[in-house]
């Protein structure tokens, strides 16, 4: 059931695109956010799990400080204002992976607000910084999962029945909001794009999430509407939810702009719904449309008393936040005196935090940056998640860089080393050692295989006995292939030379 | 045996005059005895309460200090949970569930070595006042068997008064301890909001339930309060500070000096003549013990009713949503085909009763939009109107007075399906839940037009509940001289026989 | 006023599927009930703050420590049914 889609360029020469971006982050709290229980990603079902987030009658939940301090470094790094007073509230509707039946969030009332971000998007005239308005920034509870069973799908539509698992269910959520985001122009697929790398940046440079949209702890809904241009009527807008990747960001919102352009071109109204977005396709396709108006029955949770951060508090917390990235990018530009094109494709590439710190464990700055906007990137690519989801670290990449300057890995045997690593294999030393990578640096053996070389190619030895050091390649080539590629070719050049006398 | 204080029984229990063991047995035997007339158990724990009772008994031959209570029986409403022992607060939707962990009450009573003898009877999830809306049949009133008991915790009031237990645990949102402590003959405490812990409390209204003492006198309901008083740190809501020294205060015996209350608003139309008349000789015993007395002025307690009927259901509609056969209880419709959705339906619709979806109803309606303002909104101003109100009250006197509830205990069936009739009853005990302050019941004597007992409300200022065991001691004792021994003397024999 | 109409949405919002007897029944009871808890409105002026909770506490927080879980077995001890070790329930409608 495909929609019409009209042309990007004819959808920006006649409609004007307005942003609004929702984003979901898991808190990498020890403990949920209103009991003790373990937040580990991909536990057995329903081990971490207690009456307070099984919602059993009689249990009460109690705020957790770390949740509470991590939101307003959030809010503080994203320029927000922090409320002097403020409490929870009760959204009430029924789901069966809610255990409650009603979500303890914040209604009227966030613990910030009034923030922005500046995000730097690439344009035809060089980088150029759009902010983004964030209108709050509140707590809430994660809810459980389900498993769809029966049926031919394991879908959701089809399935007999569900299995739930509550571990997820009251993990700390902060949801951050932003203000409608006008005047993007064709650059809103990037905007958004950019808007949800920074943030993650920032979250990640916070501390304060593991930031993994594979693995659900950062999600983002984005919303979009189109105004005919210069009309100044806001359209209707569309909300995509769960966007599980950078790259999905800017496809889905690029479609979705096409998708209503091709709608108000047939003199159709765009319907106000929640759409899906699949990677396979690049499109988006209609959830349930909001049929009725949700009435969630908002009202301050009576279990849990309000909060009023000390306004000395919020300083201290001020006082530890991190340089902010765009400043941090500046710097590290001129530090590693590179261009504003390096820059920008690090940062498309979403590596820099990657980078800065593979540098920070010690790395070469150029070679840190070579490896992950290029090999690994590269990986990231073919299987289609983000660099930094491809499962190499900072520190696997600095290693690798050191085993390198060290001459225990050439370029070649580092690559493998990489896809070892991407493999599961193990951390780099692993990878070398399993798969026995190490750079044959052993005199012996590297003459062993020279005297080999000579004895097989007699006539090729004389000539380079001769003064003809050309005639050495062939020599240094079966000596590489005795080895399978693990000596330094360096190495094996500078033996063989003085072998023949040279 | 069964007819001493709580407190004599542990200080029989602490000199080995006489075994836990042997103590909860013959409350044990009791119940078996009443128990088929009176109703007020749901579920006896013989097994878990013997076996209670034998570690205190251990504890005692080894030895160790014994808490005040120790091995001393209790009757704990069921909308406390207590691991593995059937919780159903009164409703089909929890049958047969058996609670995986302990309320904190529960917890503390365990360490003090009381022990629990099972759970008692109440209005469904703790709405109603009469015990009527229990799904499990209601409890009856010992002191006339066609008469209810109060409610909600009519179970636990019966319980003391047909001596099948000295000391129980009610929970008041409304008037639940209180109402029911004045309709039989006991003493019911609904202490400060936060003085004792709700984790493990099945929640009816959060922002107004709060568990209490029920016992038979004045000093052994202050001995329970001490041991399951006390900051939490599994309710956000609990007051960090010590709990007020109750039992201190209801030893001194003594009001000479204090200011004493009566709130003009809390009596006259509407007020049983013998509730009256009981309640004003109480003001002048207190006049003779030397305390001052002031009338004062409530003026918008009228507003307390209307105010807690948006409040509590509102509140209900939220707290009750989690009854949905996905994860505990009762669960209806699964038949395969259906979905989930509808199986919440159906579940809800079999598993309550008619009181509790009215207030689901009711609260669902004054929260969603469009009508917020109006009546959730209104009843949380109301709310500081009232909390205004004591305040003003609280600046000229130490406590305040009251009846306890308008009326003696009804009959059963009385009052069926007339809510509002019904709602009358907590008229008196209403405004101290919405301020979050503390008040006691204490039997103050017999309405001379049926021979029903009367109670008297004490109420007091947030975190000074010693001040309600203070007067209620001296007042007890004032009244059992006059009396010539506790008003429990006076009430029917339930075997025919001596007690 | 409150209606048949309006009782059988309220229903559906507080998923009871209450019959249509309970549903006469209990518009009438409400149309009194509100009648009379409607009186709040005359006091509850705009310069009357509302009170949520009772008593003055704030900043009520718990260290970001673990505490114990239940097992398995005791989450799911009550459930009507459960399977691989998660809660087992009917087939959910709804947006996936």
């Amino acid at each position: 059931m495909s929609e019409a889609m009209l042309d990007y360029d004819d959808v920006i020469a006649k409609y004007e695109p307005t942003l609004g971006l929702e984003v979901h982050v898991e808190l990498n709290t020890n403990s949920k956010m209103f009991c003790g229980c373990a937040t580990v990603f991909g536990a057995e079902p329903n081990t971490q799990v207690c009456p307070v987030c099984l919602g059993m009658p009689g249990s009460l939940p109690f705020v957790n400080e770390r949740a509470i301090e991590s939101t307003i470094l959030i809010g503080l790094a994203l320029n927000c204002e922090i409320a002097t007073w403020c409490r929870f509230a009760r959204k009430n509707y029924f789901y069966p992976d809610m255990p409650k039946n009603f979500q303890i969030s914040q209604y009227d009332e966030p613990i910030c607000f009034n923030g922005y971000l500046d995000v730097e998007v690439e344009t035809d005239d060089g980088m150029r910084t759009f902010r983004v308005e964030i209108e709050r920034v509140h707590m809430e509870e994660d809810t459980g999962k389900s498993l769809h069973m029966g049926g031919a799908t394991g879908r959701i539509h089809g399935a007999d029945y569900s299995l739930l698992d509550y571990n997820r269910a009251g993990i700390p959520l902060v949801e951050i909001v932003t203000k409608m985001v006008p005047g993007t122009e064709k650059y809103a697929p990037l905007v958004a794009k950019a808007y949800v790398a920074e943030l993650r940046d920032i979250l990640r440079s916070l501390g304060v999430s593991d930031v993994k949209m594979e693995q659900g702890s950062l999600r983002c809904d984005a919303n979009v509407s189109l105004s005919p241009r210069g009309s100044g009527v806001l359209g209707t807008r569309s909300e995509t939810k769960n966007v599980n990747s950078l790259r999905s960001v800017e496809r889905a919102i690029r479609s979705e702009m096409q998708r209503h352009a091709a709608r108000l071109d047939d003199g159709l109204k765009v319907v106000q719904e929640t759409r899906h977005f699949h990677e396979d396709s690049g499109i988006t396709t209609s959830g349930r449309s909001k049929e009725t108006a949700e009435d969630y029955r908002y009202f301050p949770e009576p279990d849990l008393v309000p909060i009023a951060p000390d306004p000395a508090w919020v300083e201290e917390l001020r006082a530890t936040l991190p340089e902010r990235p765009s400043v941090v990018r500046a710097r590290l530009q001129k530090e590693w005196n590179i261009a504003d094109k390096e820059m920008a494709s690090m940062v498309n590439a979403g590596v820099l935090a990657v980078v800065m710190e593979t540098v920070a464990l010690g790395a070469d700055s150029t070679k840190a940056r070579s490896w992950w906007v290029g090999e690994i990137a590269r990986q990231a690519n073919e299987r289609g998640v983000e660099v930094i989801d491809v499962g190499v670290t900072p520190s696997d990449v600095a290693r690798i860089v050191e085993l390198v300057a060290m001459g225990e890995l050439t370029d070649k045997l580092a690559r493998q080393v990489v896809d070892g690593v991407i493999a599961g294999e193990g951390r780099p030393d692993d990878v070398v050692a399993t798969r026995g990578l190490k750079v044959v640096s052993d005199d012996g053996a590297l003459l062993l295989a020279i005297a080999t070389a000579i004895a097989s190619d007699a006539a090729a030895a004389e000539k380079v006995r001769g003064g003809n050091l050309n005639a050495a390649g062939a020599l240094i080539g079966l000596v590489m292939k005795a080895t399978q590629g693990q000596a330094d070719a360096a190495k094996v050049r500078e033996l063989l030379l003085k072998e023949l006398g040279q | 045996m069964i007819t001493q204080n709580a407190s004599e029984m542990a200080a029989a229990v602490a000199a080995g005059e006489i075994t836990s063991e042997a103590l909860t047995q013959a409350h044990l035997s009791r119940i078996a005895e009443v128990d088929e007339k009176v109703h007020a158990f749901l579920h006896v724990d013989a097994e878990g309460a013997l076996a209670q009772a034998r570690a205190v008994d251990a504890a005692r031959a080894k030895g160790e200090k014994l808490s005040p209570l120790a091995g001393v029986p209790l009757a704990l409403k069921d909308v406390m949970v207590q691991k593995g022992v059937p919780t159903t607060c009164g409703s089909k939707i929890l049958e047969g569930w058996r609670p995986p962990y302990d309320a904190t009450v529960v917890t503390k009573l365990k360490n003090a070595g009381v022990v629990i003898l099972g759970k008692t009877n109440m209005d469904e999830f703790a709405m109603g006042s009469s015990t009527e809306n229990s799904a499990y049949g209601p409890t009856h009133n010992p002191w006339d068997l066609t008469r209810i008991p109060g409610g909600s915790g009519g179970g636990s009031s019966a319980s003391l008064a047909a001596f099948e237990a000295p000391l129980a645990i009610g929970t008041d949102t409304g008037g639940s301890i209180r109402q029911p402590a004045a309709v039989t003959g006991t003493v019911g405490v609904k202490p400060t909001y936060g003085g004792v812990s709700r984790y493990g409390l099945v929640a009816f209204s959060s922002s107004l339930d709060q568990a209490g003492p029920c016992a038979r006198t004045v000093l052994d309901a202050a001995l329970l309060h001490e041991i399951i008083g006390g900051h939490d740190t599994y309710d956000s809501t609990s007051i960090d500070a010590p709990v007020p020294a109750v039992v201190a205060a209801a030893k001194m015996r003594n009001v000479k000096g204090m200011r004493i209350g009566v709130v003009r608003e809390l009596g006259g139309e509407g007020y049983q003549a013998g509730v009256l008349q009981r309640f004003n000789e109480s003001v002048e015993v207190l006049r003779g013990l030397g305390a001052e007395i002031i009338e004062v002025s409530c003026p918008h307690f009228e507003y307390a009713l209307p105010a807690y009927y948006l409040i509590a259901p509102s509140e209900c509609s939220s707290n009750l949503a989690r009854f949905d056969a996905m994860r505990f209880g009762l669960r209806v419709g699964d038949d395969r085909a259906r979905s989930a959705e509808e199986v919440m339906n159906l579940t809800r619709e079999a598993g309550f009763g008619p009181e509790v979806k009215r207030r689901i109803i009711l609260g669902t309606y004054a929260l969603s939009s469009g009508y917020y303002d109006a009546y959730y909104g209104s009843a949380q101003k109301v709310r500081t109107l009232i909390i205004n109100d004591f305040n003003a009250a609280f600046a000229q006197v130490d406590v305040l007075i009251s009846p306890t509830s308008p009326t003696t205990a009804f009959k059963i069936g009385e009052k069926a399906d007339d809510p509002l009739a019904m709602y009358l009853n907590d008229i008196a005990t209403i405004p101290v839940n919405l301020a979050g302050n503390c008040a006691m019941s204490i039997p103050c004597g017999l309405a001379p037009e049926d021979g029903l007992p009367v109670g008297l409300q004490i109420i007091a200022p947030a975190m000074a509940d010693d001040r309600l065991y203070r007067v209620g001691g001296a007042l007890e004792a004032a009244f059992n001289e006059a009396w010539g021994g506790p008003l429990m003397n006076m009430a029917p024999s339930l075997t025919g026989g001596v007690r | 006023m409150i209606s048949r109409d309006d009782v059988a949405h309220l229903a559906q919002l507080a998923r009871i599927e209450l019959e249509a007897s309970e549903i006469d029944h209990l518009a009438g009871q409400l149309e009194v009930i509100l009648g009379a808890v409607a009186r709040v409105q005359e006091v509850a002026g705009a310069d009357v703050a509302p009170t949520s909770h009772p008593l003055p506490l704030k900043n009520v927080f718990r260290p970001d420590v673990i505490r114990p879980s239940l097992t398995p077995e005791e989450a799911l001890s009550g459930a009507p049914a459960s399977e691989e070790q998660r809660f087992r329930v009917p087939q959910i409608l709804g947006e996936e």
